[in-house]
């Protein structure tokens, strides 16, 4: 069957590229493989990127994988659903961590998703019209977004040291306030310190996504919604969101699971020594699989949390599906 | 159409041309090749940076080329790396011949099977299993089986004490724990401190929770290699320690961030605290901060009366091959090489580093009191630490909880001994799951 098909791509594309009296049936059986060919390094790339590696990681969430195995791992006993129930058995410390990290990571992805969109949103319905300036802002906004991730983050671990750092600096010594200095990167302040840092590198790409979708509004629809009386806030709410709806649908679905999946930052703000506030759940699994050489359970706790943004994704694209239907 | 075709059998050049390239890859990672034959070798960090050990080792590393024709081609790796990087040669067999580890993760790494042991053939080409001083040959692997790791390196924690400052108030150097804390309360004044602590370091707030349940006559593990982290022993062991900053105060809380041993080795260096705790190879870092050598004395990491006189848990670096090495010859001339007394003597001054090899001087120092202070500890005053398959587990599940409970007493809470135990606990339920 699918040569069939194949045939006649050929037929129409050959119909539009050559002469029509020239019998090209000969070619046409030649070429059938051309599509095939054409589309494996394709095939080849997302198999060996993404289906290998994903079916190797389920596989391994059903291994008793310990370090006893990791240099011979195709030789790791079965141990079935055993590193699920471990990762789900929340009155153990294993579950019961992955449980803690969940909820921590999951508070952490509604602040740093809402306050980025908001700020994304504000800063490009401020640069919507022009005024003198505003490329230079423009040029400002973005630059969290392209510095290389591991400098910015850096940076923030600098400026959060409780002694040298810049901010204590700014809010002891020079503003003066009173008391002692806190640590930011230790204790229930990695918290604040971490939804900071993930907000300043997120918030540019909202911004970068609306100001793209604010050009497709065409700007007859404002001044006609002026001339009916309409103020700024009735018109963001009436026209500009309704019809950035498409976007916002995409940009707040990518932030949510980007956000989510965030191990970068953490990594680097953290480094080895991760705070219990600032315990997100990617950088959760990265220690349990390698401090204590667990590689089977920290595969079934990346499989867990698999199913969970599938699960969230697919509410959320057919929650809003309907509703666009509706509308 | 001869456009199309061509396309096609380019894209499926490139693809055959990717295909050879991943089954491209060689395993060891060295290749014996005509006549000259080439080693990998993996070190790990041990002067002031990855170069000056490149700088140091290449020498030795050609002269040793000299003598057998064997070319061995350097990696010097980080700490923070070394251990990630051995897990992935352990994974993917892609490894190097030969490499350093450090000596407290030897047993872990025997359990995984990828190193090769050291059986009575191995150790006569190496020079026998005598030329080591048995404490550090003790480090080697699981006790009862051949093991997988020489010892390279010896190092031992020692109090560094200020002298002038000690002086200046009129007190000796301390020999009891309470001592040290009475000590270190007359000297902490403003923003000097009595002591300084790597608190935010997991593998040395691992290595104190042992050493001072050690003093206890605590164990982390019972004889049959079952984690026994809650015993009451070594509750009150990381309580001691952790009082010193919570209810002793003479440890800055700005400490629980120091995630390396350099850090508080500045503070000590610039005055800014009147002990440290450290390795012998501190050395290099404390000249580096302008103190001199005659500035600063070391005495044994005391314990509270009554205790065990134990003040270090056996420290070092060991050498192991890779078991699926093909030139196992070759490695071993390189291990008997790096073990023998010439490079030995040359590696241990550039690297502050005590000597494994029985009978010989210690040329990590000129100061004879200081080397001797050492050698006393290292072989009278040490523990090696527990040599079971969990140890590594051990080592990052209890530090690690030791970090939380720090970061904790810092920014202003307590800490119990209920708490202690909870988060032993956990670390202990942790490492059971994992076994």
């Amino acid at each position: 069957m699918p040569a069939v098909t194949a045939t006649t791509t050929t037929r129409k594309s050959g119909a539009a590229g050559k002469a029509p009296r020239r019998g090209n049936r000969k070619t046409r059986r030649a070429g059938w493989w051309l599509p095939y060919a054409l589309l494996a390094p394709a095939v080849l790339f997302e198999l060996v990127i993404h289906v290998i590696p994903m079916a190797t990681g389920i596989w391994i969430s059903f291994l008793k994988l310990t370090k006893m195995y990791i240099a011979n791992w195709g030789n790791a006993p079965f141990s079935g659903l055993k590193n699920y129930q471990l990762a789900l058995d929340f009155n153990s410390a294993v579950g019961s961590g992955l449980l803690k990290s969940f909820l921590i990571t999951a508070a952490f992805t509604v602040l740093v998703v809402a306050i980025s969109w908001g700020l994304g949103m504000a800063a490009a319905v401020a640069l919507q019209k022009s005024f003198f300036g505003r490329g230079f802002f423009r040029t400002l906004f973005l630059i969290p977004y392209a510095l290389p991730m591991y400098a910015g983050v850096i940076a923030w671990k600098f400026m959060l040291q409780k002694d040298n750092g810049a901010l204590n600096h700014f809010l002891f010594d020079n503003l003066g306030l009173p008391g002692d200095k806190p640590f930011w990167l230790i204790g229930d302040n990695a918290f604040v310190s971490v939804v900071i840092v993930a907000i300043w590198r997120l918030w540019p790409f909202a911004f970068l996504m609306l100001m793209a979708g604010l050009q497709s509004i065409p700007n007859d629809v404002y001044e006609a919604s002026a001339v009916d009386g309409a103020k700024p806030l009735r018109q963001w709410s009436a026209i500009t969101l309704p019809m950035l709806r498409p976007v916002n649908m995409v940009l707040l679905l990518v932030m949510f699971l980007w956000t989510f999946n965030d191990f970068n930052t953490p990594f680097v703000l953290f480094g080895g020594s991760q705070p219990p506030a600032g315990d997100l759940i990617s950088f959760h699994i990265y220690n349990a699989s390698f401090l204590t050489w667990n590689f089977g359970s920290g595969a079934a706790m990346s499989v867990l949390l698999l199913l969970f943004l599938l699960l969230v994704s697919g509410i959320y694209l057919l929650f809003m599906n309907r509703r666009k239907d509706r509308a | 159409m001869k456009i199309r075709t061509f396309a096609a059998a380019a894209a499926i050049a490139a693809l055959a041309i990717t295909a050879t390239g991943c089954s491209g890859g060689t395993s060891g990672g060295s290749s014996a090749s005509g006549g000259g034959k080439t080693l990998t070798y993996w070190a790990s960090n041990q002067g002031t940076s990855l170069d000056n050990d490149k700088q140091v080792l290449t020498p030795e590393l050609q002269k040793f080329q000299d003598q057998t024709g064997i070319k061995v081609n350097l990696e010097v790796i980080g700490w923070n790396d070394l251990q990630t990087r051995i897990q992935t040669a352990v994974t993917s067999g892609q490894a190097p011949d030969v490499l350093n580890i450090g000596n407290t993760w030897a047993a872990s790494l025997q359990s995984t099977g990828a190193f090769m042991p050291f059986d009575s053939a191995a150790f006569s080409a190496i020079g026998g299993k005598d030329k080591f001083v048995k404490t550090a040959m003790d480090t080697g692997g699981v006790p009862g089986q051949d093991p997988t790791s020489v010892p390279l390196y010896g190092l031992a924690y020692g109090l560094y004490y200020n002298k002038a400052m000690f002086k200046d108030a009129g007190l000796t150097p301390p020999t009891t724990w309470e001592e040290m804390v009475a000590d270190a309360k007359k000297l902490t004044k403003g923003s000097v401190h009595g002591m300084t602590l790597a608190a935010g370091s997991y593998t040395e707030n691992s290595h104190f929770a042992f050493i001072n349940a050690a003093q206890n006559g605590a164990e982390f593990f019972d004889s049959s290699g079952k984690p026994t982290f809650t015993s009451d022993g070594v509750v009150d062991g990381i309580a001691r320690y952790l009082d010193l900053m919570q209810t002793d105060k003479v440890v800055d809380p700005g400490n629980a961030q120091y995630d390396n041993g350099t850090q508080a080795i500045n503070d000590f260096a610039n005055g800014k605290a009147a002990m440290v705790l450290s390795q012998n190879n501190a050395n290099s870092s404390i000249a580096s901060q302008g103190m001199k050598a005659d500035q600063f004395g070391v005495v044994a990491f005391p314990a509270p009366q009554g205790g065990k006189d134990i003040a270090t848990m056996v420290a070092g670096i060991n050498m192991s091959i890779f078991k699926n090495t093909k030139n196992k010859d070759a490695a071993l001339q390189f291990v008997k090489f790096m073990t023998s007394e010439a490079t030995q003597a040359t590696l241990d001054k550039s690297f502050a580093a005590l000597p494994v090899l029985a009978g010989v001087t210690p040329s990590f120092t000129t100061d004879t009191a200081l080397a001797k202070t050492f050698e006393d500890i290292y072989a009278n005053k040490s523990k090696p630490l527990p040599l079971v398959a969990a140890e590594d587990q051990f080592e990052s599940t209890v530090g690690k909880a030791m970090n939380q409970m720090f970061a904790k007493v810092a920014s202003g809470g307590t800490v119990s001994k209920a708490d202690i135990k909870a988060a032993l606990t956990t670390a202990q339920q942790a490492v059971e799951a994992a076994g």
